[in-house]
């Protein structure tokens, strides 16, 4: 092993039931560097780094820590921390009550009595050392949340941690935290510390990374030096597109194209919401099937919740065929004509409780109002008439949804909101996790809906999926809309091109 | 920033800035009861120690609920507790001649017992502290009965002497109008409460245990990351507040020297009322027990004043005490919503 190493992981696998989450992956960070550990959704990025932390105990492979030859067997996230490992989240895990150097000492003073004075001292030492903006006494809740995190920071590099492992910390701070961040994880390289920095800010990654790591599907794709890889091909090894490939691959397959002199039955400008999405445009016409892309994070769904009204909508403007619309919560949506499959199935999706029956006829019955229910008979023939148009395999109507399989799961929120009969409908990764059959149905029935004058909207992880489906993609980055591709632009390196920005035209593929 | 320059003031931290208010409350409504009602006994220092005399045993019932709520739990049983050991008290000093010293090893012994019943099946368990301590509270009750039904008044000798210890307070006192000069004094049962409000400070302010309590109010998951054994914390947190609810249900049955079944009730709420009123938050994390002595204290004075100004019953101090209640709740909601931010 080389004298920098912090720690090495050989050869780690990890499956859970059904999932091979990590197969065969090395992982080495060596002191005095940040090292990005990047990835896709399910690339096992958060697994990896739960197998180091010892909340996951590893099926195979070695992990070894500086200044000892012996593999070791890390059990809990206290003895991480013991041996150097410590982990800063996302969600802040302090004492909002407390004040910033009880914070950054409590639980760790083995003494009975506690020494305030002694402690605020050492507090200022480290807090000036790092150049952290906060003062021991302060209480931490009235600390910004970049400050909390640096205490949080502090704390671990306090207790003499070599391997510091940085969970999305810049998710809830704004630019100028971000930057205050960046100048501590710098300091901190200086210092000798190693920083694992898990983001899917592809900007982030190249402004304070010295190294990339690339994880895929739970395998490892390579590791890279930051200035060596450009961002285009960094987002083909996280897609696991090569480029080369790529450029075969004719795109605008999209075979419904949208009359051009229409009025768009929807319309936003300046459209944001509480979620953090920036200010975004987007409009869609009658029969088009068009789509956002970008990588996990970008603000796909983010995009389509603020149209939608499931995220607090904090400005811009909506036209529905011409007219000034408010859409500010998802009733007004579907009371407008516009349905939305959610990501999240399990959580947003189905009501596992109930039957197939209840979760197809529950959006046109709150359309209807609850006072006016369906009488049995009504409710079960459209359940019925949708089950049969699209095949949901179910042992009866009564079946409790919970019971189907997650394709049958999709069908049925699509037969729910089908019956419905929406102008515009959204469809947030409508085939994720579901087997390769239905996934085909459903982009042929998105096609077929469309030609029938609906308009669609759709979602997916897998570019393939979005080209064969859409004739109009939104790409996004980092919350942001970063371009619009249609017709002949509409091809694979395009759509990784504008993800990856304007850096990768200096690249070697430019 | 400012840090090498002037540094700009930091905001009080939310426990101190509640305390504050507690305190300048209590001043201003003491001085205008001496300014307006000062012909109806309120310039009479005695007055004021009555205070103590009067609610020592509410001090350190209040003092364990601080502690319990600072953690984020809750012990409703205290009031229970208290008239059970009244009762087994009389009746062991009565009916068994048992000794004084038997007495209150008895009061700390029931309160430890309730303590530790409760500190496991809340913190190991898992079940809601407010259902643990509602049974605990049914439990002392009907215990209670089961000891005794009828209303003793204690005559041991033993016990009638400590209760009637008046300890002088030098220099203080008033004169009568034949100008004789009566000095002012405390029972002892002050003394405990006084030594109890010290001992609970320092130990909040200054032990590993005590901040360990502050830290699993704020936010439990947290305490757990950082390290605090939450459960154990948890636990002697109930442990504490029932040994203080033995030592206040001692000091209760010192002061009224009887035990009956429908003593004490309503005293857990009055205990809540005091412990909000001081400063604590209901939600944990935040509290001071210098708070709570202002805020017992408070609550006794607004009962002399009403009765000074011949305000019939209890009413207008329930009333009273529910505006100030209201108050101190919305500032609660205020520092809550604002550490949502």
């Amino acid at each position: 092993m080389l004298d920098n190493t912090v720690l090495s992981m050989r050869g780690i696998c990890k499956s859970f039931p059904g999932v091979n989450a990590l197969k065969n992956v090395d992982f080495t960070l060596r002191c005095g560097e940040v090292h990005a550990l990047m990835g896709e959704n399910g690339a096992g990025k958060s697994t990896l780094i739960k197998v180091l932390t010892g909340v996951y105990a590893k099926d195979a492979g070695q992990v070894y820590i500086k200044g000892d030859e012996k593999a070791l067997t890390i059990k809990s996230p206290q003895e991480a921390q013991n041996l150097g490992i410590s982990t800063v989240y996302q969600e802040i895990t302090l004492c909002p009550n407390l004040s910033v150097a009880e914070n950054m000492f409590i639980g760790r003073d083995k003494d009975t009595i506690v020494n305030w004075r002694r402690m605020n001292t050492r507090a200022r030492e480290i807090l000036d050392t790092l150049d952290i903006p906060a003062t021991p006494a302060q209480q931490l809740a009235n600390c910004s949340i970049a400050i909390q995190q640096m205490v949080a920071i502090a704390r671990a590099v306090d207790m003499d941690c070599k391997a510091l492992i940085l969970d999305e910390p810049t998710s809830s701070l704004d630019e100028n935290e971000v930057a205050k961040l960046f100048t501590l994880m710098r300091d901190l390289k200086t210092r000798g510390v190693g920083i694992i920095f898990v983001t899917h800010f592809l900007d982030q990654v190249y402004e304070v990374s010295d190294r990339i790591t690339v994880l895929r599907g739970g395998e490892l794709v390579g590791e890279f030096l930051a200035r060596d890889l450009p961002r285009v091909e960094l987002v083909s090894k996280m897609m696991g597109k090569e480029l080369d490939d790529l450029e075969s691959i004719s795109g605008g397959k999209a075979s419904i194209d949208a009359k051009l002199d229409q009025i768009p039955v929807l319309e936003a400008y300046g459209l944001t919401s509480n979620s953090g999405v920036k200010p975004f445009d987007f409009t869609i016409k009658r029969g088009e099937v068009n789509g956002f892309t970008g990588l996990l994070g970008s603000g796909r769904s983010e995009c389509v919740r603020a149209i939608y009204g499931a995220d607090r909508v904090t400005g811009g403007q909506v036209k529905m065929n011409g007219r000034n619309v408010k859409i500010d919560e998802p009733f007004a949506a579907m009371k407008h004509g516009v349905g939305y499959l959610p990501e999240d199935r399990k959580r947003d999706g189905i009501i596992a409780e109930l039957s197939v029956r209840e979760n197809i006829i529950i959006a046109l019955q709150v359309m209807r109002g609850f006072f006016r229910p369906f009488t049995a008979a009504q409710a079960k023939a459209f359940a019925d008439e949708y089950i049969k148009l699209l095949a949901i395999k179910t042992a009866s109507v009564d079946t409790p949804i919970a019971s189907l399989s997650g394709g049958n799961q999709q069908k049925a929120i699509l037969a729910r909101w089908l019956l419905t009969h929406p102008e515009y409908l959204i469809l947030d990764e409508p085939t994720r996790g579901i087997d390769i059959g239905t996934k085909i149905e459903i982009q042929k029935l998105v096609l077929e809906l469309a030609s029938e004058g609906m308009s669609i909207t759709f979602i997916s992880s897998e570019i393939e999926e979005m080209l064969r489906v859409c004739s109009r993609l939104v790409v996004m980055r980092d919350l942001r809309v970063v371009g619009e591709l249609s017709g002949e632009d509409l091809t694979q390196t395009n759509i990784m091109r504008t993800i990856a920005g304007n850096e990768a035209r200096n690249g070697r593929y430019s | 920033m400012s840090r090498n320059g002037l540094r700009k003031r930091e905001p009080p931290t939310d426990t101190a800035f509640l305390l504050t208010i507690t305190i300048c409350m209590f001043m201003a409504m003491y001085i205008l009861a001496v300014i307006f009602l000062g012909d109806k006994g309120f310039s009479k220092p005695q007055t004021f120690f009555n205070l103590l005399n009067e609610y020592a045993a509410l001090i350190v019932l209040s003092c364990g609920l601080s502690v319990v709520m600072i953690s984020g739990g809750i012990d409703i049983s205290v009031g229970g507790v208290t008239a059970l050991i009244c009762m087994t008290c009389v009746v062991y000093l009565e009916d068994a001649g048992g000794g004084f010293l038997g007495a209150v090893l008895i009061s700390l012994g029931i309160g430890l017992a309730f303590g530790v019943v409760h500190g496991f099946l809340v913190a190991y368990l898992k079940i809601q502290p407010f259902i643990v301590t509602l049974a605990g509270m049914f439990f002392a009750r009907g215990a209670t009965a089961l000891v005794n039904l009828d209303q003793v008044q204690a005559k041991n000798a033993a016990f009638t002497a400590v209760s009637r210890v008046r300890i002088l307070i030098p220099g203080v006192g008033s004169f009568t109008k034949r100008g004789v000069f009566v000095p002012a004094y405390i029972e002892i049962g002050v003394i405990v409460a006084l030594l109890i409000v010290i001992l609970l400070f320092l130990m909040l302010k200054y032990t590993k245990f005590g901040r360990g309590l502050y830290a699993v109010g704020g936010n439990a998951q947290s305490a757990l990351m950082l390290g605090i054994n939450v459960s154990r914390t948890k636990f002697f947190a109930y442990v504490l507040t029932g040994l203080l609810a033995g030592v206040g249900g001692m000091l209760y049955f010192l002061h009224t020297g009887s035990g009956s079944v429908v003593q004490a009730s309503g005293l857990e709420m009055d205990a809540i009322a005091s412990s909000i009123i001081g400063g604590t938050l209901l939600s944990g994390g935040v509290g001071n027990i210098i708070g709570t002595l202002f805020g017992v204290l408070i609550r006794g004075t607004i009962y002399t004043i009403v009765t000074a100004i011949g305000a019939q019953g209890p009413w207008w101090t329930g009333i009273t005490i529910s505006a100030l209640l209201c108050f101190f709740i919305v500032l609660q909601s205020v520092i809550t919503s604002r550490k949502k931010r």
